[in-house]
């Protein structure tokens, strides 16, 4: 792999800005599930690749809970971290920059720059907090689509997600399927599960009753860090599997030699997951854990048979799902469920299960077999995608 | 005196020609998925495979041909009551932990089942059993004892037995030879009209059989 000139590094898109665009700012407004409107409507979104000729080589990135939309490369030289699925997006990756055009955008929501509880409501000149209306992942996706007509793409290669992401990525094949040629839902889930509800429910819980919340209305003043550190380490723990924490620090105590007998940091993983709970409150909003946590428990697209056979019906894209077998946050079980809706349903669908340490988090990180199931997959997209196109010269 | 290689996978050109076009086919077992892809292509089939192997599947995905990855001894409760037209065994049926569960698991997901096997009855295993007096170890079956994937291998008699057991109908038998060729000639007037010397001379004579077989009336 060419190493890049910028940053050094090897089959990395570079340096790249996240670009801010402003829609819905001619007197369309963005109509929600929940039948409010939004106008205008930000969104941060980032693009690797050159989209072709006839503008048909896009594929969309799709960003879990707490992600953004600086999915690959650097953007400062120096920055010592690259964007959050770099492994997979760039030249000679399985979202290879060299045949496809990628675009992630911050969800509808977020705190990344697209419109959010964060961001300042028209009406009164300050934050939202929580009068941002209630939002769901059509919203999100509806918003994605309006991103893609105003960047004038009317088709995608591909919508791809992980967990949160690949919910997404289904809510595109259903919501706009002539759109969509295929769709890629990796450690994702139908639906979320009472189980899962009750995490989200004691993450939104440890937010609203940090003492700091007010309302919702915290951004000028001390913000509820406690909570949302809180609600970020108990979330995160459900990203790992037990043996991967076990691996990583399994009783290791924390620099000391014996107990403390005390309430202080005694184990390393303590320790961990303090430090992934301050370091989330720097970079995330309270408010956007809480709406987006919800629009998830919100997600079920196939409630009953009837209803999802109408909304497979007009469904074509082809649909590649895959789990890793330590995942407990949605683990397999769940990936199969999506299989054996669209496969009842007639629907073109391939599952692969992997074998992993990481848990959840597995899809993000390093993987050779995942790696190159994901580089077949795109690339058959490649070529029968060229196929079309010299049929239709 | 050892037969002469078959041609690779000689049995998938006699399976296919016993799908009917456009039908959906699911193919348990599927390996890299050659079949399913002749099939789409030449005879418009929807298929899917399910394999257990991960650099098979990823050779699927590489043909462009649907399939799960799974294990058959699980089962295939994923899959719906007679969701499928066919559904293929080839050169499975003798590699799995359960072949009764598979057998039953096929003929609930699909209308016909398509079993084609290695026949462990053909004179060339007989003769290396009988007077070499260790494991045979041919074109059909290439592996040492130890180390081979077909844990469950048969004759083509003791297939038919269970076939009886199960109530399964063997719609039917098509004895092959090493190259996948029918038998042609006198030979298939002559197995016609008996079909019970046919079951006898092919378990003697045939390296490989291929079976459409069905539920039955019950």
């Amino acid at each position: 792999m060419a190493s890049n000139p910028v940053t050094g590094q090897p089959g990395s898109v570079g340096l790249v800005t996240t670009r801010l665009v402003e829609l819905f700012n001619d007197g369309q407004t963005l109509t929600l599930d929940c039948g409010a409107t939004l106008a205008p409507v930000r969104v941060a979104y980032e693009t690797y690749g050159t989209l072709d000729a006839d503008r048909s080589n896009a594929v969309l990135v799709c960003h879990a809970l707490s992600g953004t939309a600086h999915a690959a490369g650097y953007h400062q030289a120096d920055d010592r971290r690259q964007g959050w699925w770099d492994d997979y997006i760039g030249p000679n990756k399985p979202f290879d920059t060299n045949k496809f055009f990628i675009i992630c955008s911050n969800n509808l929501g977020g705190c990344d720059g697209t419109t959010g509880p964060s961001s300042i409501d028209p009406a009164t000149g300050k934050p939202f907090g929580l009068r941002f209306p209630m939002i769901t992942l059509g919203d999100m996706v509806r918003l994605q689509k309006a991103l893609l007509d105003h960047l004038n793409i009317p088709r995608l290669v591909a919508a791809v997600g992980g967990s949160m992401g690949g919910m997404l990525s289904l809510q595109w094949a259903l919501d706009y399927p002539e759109r969509v040629k295929a769709c890629v839902l990796i450690g994702s889930t139908p639906r979320l599960s009472a189980q899962n509800i009750a995490f989200n429910a004691v993450a939104r819980q440890a937010i609203l009753s940090d003492p700091n919340f007010n309302g919702g209305d915290h951004y000028d003043g001390e913000r509820p860090e406690k909570g949302l550190a809180l609600a970020r380490m108990m979330a995160h723990i459900t990203y790992l599997s037990e043996q991967g924490l076990h691996e990583k620090f399994g009783r290791r105590l924390q620099d000391r030699e014996e107990l403390s007998f005390g309430f202080e940091n005694d184990f390393a993983v303590e320790s961990y997951l303090q430090h992934q709970g301050s370091s989330f409150v720097k970079r995330f909003d309270a408010n956007t854990y809480l709406y987006i946590t919800k629009a998830m428990d919100y997600f079920d697209p196939f409630p009953d048979p009837e209803t999802t056979a109408r909304r497979l019906k007009p469904v074509t894209a082809r649909f590649l799902v895959m789990s890793f077998d330590t995942d407990w946050r949605f683990d397999p079980s769940r990936s199969k469920e999506i299989v054996r809706i669209l496969n009842w349903n007639r629907k073109q669908v391939t599952y692969q299960e992997f074998s992993s340490p990481h848990g959840h988090d597995a899809f993000l990180l390093e993987a050779p077999q995942y790696k190159e199931s994901l580089t077949a997959f795109f690339n058959r997209l490649h070529k029968d995608h060229c196929a079309r196109a010299s049929q239709a010269a | 005196m050892r037969p002469r290689q078959p041609e690779q996978r000689v049995d998938l050109e006699v399976l296919a020609s016993l799908v009917t076009p456009g039908s959906r086919v699911l193919d348990l077992g599927c390996g890299d998925g050659l079949l399913l892809e002749m099939l789409a292509q030449r005879q418009g089939v929807e298929g899917v495979g399910v394999e257990i192997s991960l650099e098979n599947v990823r050779a699927c995905i590489d043909r462009g041909v649907q399939v799960f990855h799974g294990d058959l001894d699980q089962g295939l409760s994923d899959l719906g009551d007679d969701s499928f037209d066919f559904v293929i065994l080839s050169r499975t049926i003798q590699t799995v932990n359960r072949p009764r569960l598979v057998i039953r698991e096929m003929l609930r997901v699909g209308k016909k089942g398509l079993v084609s096997l290695p026949n462990f009855g053909h004179w060339h295993n007989r003769l290396g059993l009988a007077l070499g007096g260790r494991m045979p170890k041919n074109p059909l079956f290439p592996f040492e004892w130890y180390d081979t994937p077909n844990i469950h291998v048969c004759t083509i008699l003791d297939f038919q037995d269970l076939c009886r057991e199960m109530g399964v109908r063997i719609l039917q038998m098509i004895p092959l030879g090493w190259a996948g060729n029918r038998p042609h000639g006198w030979l298939k007037g002559y197995f016609a009209n008996h079909p019970l010397f046919l079951s006898a001379a092919a378990n003697l004579l045939a390296p490989m059989a291929v079976f459409l077989v069905d539920q039955g009336d019950s």
